[in-house]
């Protein structure tokens, strides 16, 4: 089944119940952990994987096409703004990679409602928040010859 | 077992909801929030924003920038590219009004903290073909959903819309929605002045090609469903263009987009004898779409798959694109993983588990199954509004994005004829419709929506009766899932599947279908509609899955109908209509558009015209 879960390294927190899209982490009411009740509903999308903090959920490919004996591992560092990747073949070939994630630090975007309120009639024109000034050009394009319906 | 809690009822009035935080719905809090100083703004999302929608796993490039600043491409430019592929038929007006904004979103989303790549040599952003620019796209989604949620009053993760609702005085007039908190049970009643919907296309209405445990590994997300379409057909809203989905060449099974390989690391694709099979039946090809479509520069996303399928036929796969001619150095090899890495993780388990080493063997590619969807090389959709500055006048009604129901506005995958939008482009949207819908809001200062109780508790029996449904038919049976009363929601999907592969040219057919097939397949999709009602839910997730499929349904009536409608071939690649296998431009150069009338359950076929104005 795509995602799995190991038994001794969950502790039943529910991170990954939280975050999945698809809906299929649940915590199994017996033994109070989680596990991927849709496997046929998985996308591979890591999110889980990335979000669990004790690292207790892996991948095991797609039985219609993907042999044993691989592994695709995931160390994501929100605050390091970095995500790092081991990919173990099949035949024991190891691949590391690490790629950025975020330049600013978590939490600094600031909202749109707290920006100077824009002048009653800007509603009417077609400029969108903080244009023209984000287009980096000096005006906004608009089409000149519209032949009319 | 059952988790019900039918006797929870929420209401919540607001001024502004937004239906499904992806990127179109992102798009539309920020601007929202920006212009509608002091209105109550609320987004309902049926999964956590944080990672939801079609960049759950991140992206590696940002498909639609234009380049406007350093003179690369221009709004003109992009019409005629996007025109080109979708083979003519695209609203010109709303991808003019896309282009012309989508760099100033870009240039947001790198001020936010989006990792971009640049160009050494010439300090620009570094491109990977005309219209796309890379990105180290990991946590794309988290990025804007964090500017999302600073927007907004309320974000309602994990409740999923599953009908609008249209006003007690006023059925042509949006006045609020229906949501399902898929977690405790909830029935969530939204009272709105104006409703922007961005809830995505869909995926598994065709059968996939993995059935096992590889369903899940289709190229779209297997958790979007279509809501954006439904939704508004059922409210009836008017759509356009639902006959074009789109299939996708891909990397076989893993999915992994071939973007970064064929246009930036200029990877070739060649049949299992090495010969670069495109070649071979271009003159085929001239003479079966004729030289304005098959020497198009470049060529139409669906001509090139009409080749590959061509070669298949002819017994020449694998089809395989050599990556290992590209990875000529360890920057390329990061980058040819990192594309993958960021936005495809399976394709990379899928090298492990089968030891292909792109830097040192080929990939195969295939052809997915169809998709239907409105942001990428195709338009599915609703018929909206356009910009005021130059929309033809037959294209406008008031307000930028708004469809034909009052108030009700779409971005994104659901919005029709505006192709080639992707990440960027569908933000942008969002923006466009939050602008006018806050101006909407302005100009009916008086309007207070008002529902009417007899359907909402209508909706809300029909809501829960899967529940009950299942309740009452396992006692009958020992144990298990065969009864005579109820079908799973799985069940239910996988006779959708069927349907659609069979008889609305999916890949068993190879794309194929004709007007007696089409009418067999409504004849069969009409009884599944009416078997929907005797979905057997055991729990809430599956409550959850009952509403996607009957999402679904409406979705994949809505292929078939405008597959009908259109006597022509206009795709080749994205499917065939055997009975009338050319394109038409004399006859059919116009959109196929659709209304389903709630108060007469009949659909009403038509067609509007295109306008060229980008010359
Ligand atoms: C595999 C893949 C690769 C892609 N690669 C790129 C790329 O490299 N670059 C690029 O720019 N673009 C890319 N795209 C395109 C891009 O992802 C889409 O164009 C974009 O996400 C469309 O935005 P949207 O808001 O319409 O849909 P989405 O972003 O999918 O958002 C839809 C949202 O609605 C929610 N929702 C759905 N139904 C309901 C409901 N009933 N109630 C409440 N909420 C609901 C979903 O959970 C989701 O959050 C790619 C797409 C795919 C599938
Ligand atoms: S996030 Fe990890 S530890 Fe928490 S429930 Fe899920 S698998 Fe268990
Ligand atoms: S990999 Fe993605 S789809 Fe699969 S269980 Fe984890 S979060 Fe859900």
């Amino acid at each position: 089944m795509p995602t799995f879960v190991y038994m001794t390294m969950c502790d039943g927190c529910g991170k990954c119940v939280e975050m999945c899209p698809s809906d299929i982490m649940h915590i199994d009411p017996v033994n109070r952990r989680a596990f991927n009740i849709e496997p046929d509903m998985c996308w591979e999308c890591y999110t889980c994987v990335k979000y669990c903090p004790e690292h207790a959920i892996d991948v095991r490919g797609y039985a219609d096409f993907a042999p044993l004996g691989h592994g695709v591992t995931v160390l994501r560092e929100a605050e390091k703004g970095a995500v790092s990747w081991k990919i173990k073949y099949r035949d024991g070939r190891i691949k590391e990679f690490t790629f950025p994630i975020r330049t600013t630090k978590w939490g600094t975007i600031p909202s749109p409602r707290t920006l100077p309120p824009p002048p009653n009639d800007a509603i009417s024109t077609p400029l969108l928040s903080h244009e023209p000034d984000y287009l980096k050009v000096d005006s906004l394009p608009t089409l000149k010859t519209a032949k009319q319906g | 077992m059952s988790l019900r809690k039918t006797n929870s009822v929420k209401h919540i009035d607001c001024d502004i909801l937004i239906v499904g935080g992806g990127f179109a719905g992102c798009g539309a809090a920020y601007e929202a929030g920006y212009w509608g100083r002091g209105l109550k703004i609320v987004i309902a999302e049926k999964a956590n924003i944080e990672r939801s929608g079609a960049v759950a796993h991140g992206l590696s490039a940002i498909n639609c920038y234009m380049g406007m600043r350093w003179g690369e491409n221009t709004p003109e430019d992009f019409v005629r590219y996007a025109r080109g592929d979708l083979m003519g038929l695209v609203r010109e007006d709303l991808l003019f009004d896309v282009a012309r904004h989508v760099d100033a979103t870009v240039h947001m989303f790198e001020e936010w903290g989006l990792p971009m790549m640049y160009n050494k040599e010439t300090g620009r952003y570094q491109r990977e073909g005309k219209w796309q620019i890379m990105i180290h796209g990991e946590s794309y989604k988290p990025i804007i959903a964090e500017a999302a949620q600073k927007s907004v009053d309320e974000v309602y993760n994990r409740v999923m819309i599953t009908h609008l609702l249209t006003d007690a005085h006023n059925s042509r007039r949006i006045a609020g929605a229906i949501g399902l908190d898929v977690r405790d049970g909830t029935f969530y009643v939204f009272r709105a002045k104006a409703v922007i919907v961005g809830a995505a296309g869909a995926s598994h209405i065709y059968r996939p090609r993995s059935i096992g445990e590889g369903a899940g590994r289709t190229w779209y997300p297997p958790w979007n469903n279509g809501s954006a379409y439904a939704l508004l057909m059922q409210a009836g809203a008017e759509m356009i263009q639902m006959e074009n989905r789109i299939v996708v060449t891909r990397f076989k099974d893993g999915y992994g987009p071939v973007g970064a390989w064929f246009l930036m690391l200029k990877s070739v694709a060649t049949n299992a004898y090495g010969e670069e099979y495109e070649k071979a039946h271009l003159d085929s090809l001239r003479s079966y779409v004729g030289a304005k479509y098959a020497d198009a520069k470049p060529m139409p996303t669906c001509l090139r798959n009409h080749l590959m399928l061509e070669e298949i036929k002819a017994g020449k796969g694998p089809i395989y694109i050599h990556t290992e001619r590209s990875l000529d150095t360890r920057e390329k090899e990061e980058l040819g993983w990192e594309d993958f890495l960021d936005m495809t993780v399976g394709q990379a388990v899928m090298w492990a588990s089968q030891n292909i080493d792109p830097k040192e063997d080929p990939s195969e590619l295939t052809m997915s199954e169809p998709y239907v969807m409105g942001s990428h090389a195709v338009c599915a959709g609703a018929w909206v509004s356009g910009p005021e500055d130059f929309a033809p006048a037959d294209y406008n009604w008031g307000y930028n994005r708004m469809t034909t129901v009052e108030g009700l506005f779409g971005a994104g995958d659901t919005v029709g004829g505006s192709a080639h939008k992707f990440s960027s482009g569908s933000f942008t949207e969002g923006r466009l419709a939050a602008k006018a819908a806050v101006r909407y809001i302005r100009d009916h200062q008086d309007y207070k929506p008002e529902l009417n109780t007899n359907a909402v508790e209508r909706i809300r029996e029909d809501v829960y009766r899967p529940l009950e449904n299942y309740n009452v038919g396992r006692h009958v049976i020992v144990k298990g899932s065969v009864s005579p009363f109820f079908i799973t929601p799985k069940q239910g999907l996988q006779r959708l599947e069927k349907i659609m592969d069979e008889y609305c040219g999916g890949v068993s057919s190879y794309y194929s279908t004709n007007e007696k097939l089409l009418d067999r397949g409504l004849l069969l999709l009409q009884m599944l509609k009416e078997d929907a009602r005797k979905i057997g839910a055991e729990d809430l997730h599956q409550l959850q899955r009952t509403w996607e499929l009957n999402h679904r349904i409406w979705v994949a009536e809505a292929v078939m109908r405008h597959t009908l409608f259109r006597k022509e071939t206009r795709w080749p690649g994205y499917y065939y209509r055997a009975d009338y296998p050319h394109v038409d431009d004399q006859k059919w150069h116009v959109f196929v558009s659709s209304r389903y009338d709630p108060a007469t359950d009949q659909w009403e076929m038509n067609s509007k015209p295109v306008h060229h104005i980008v010359p």
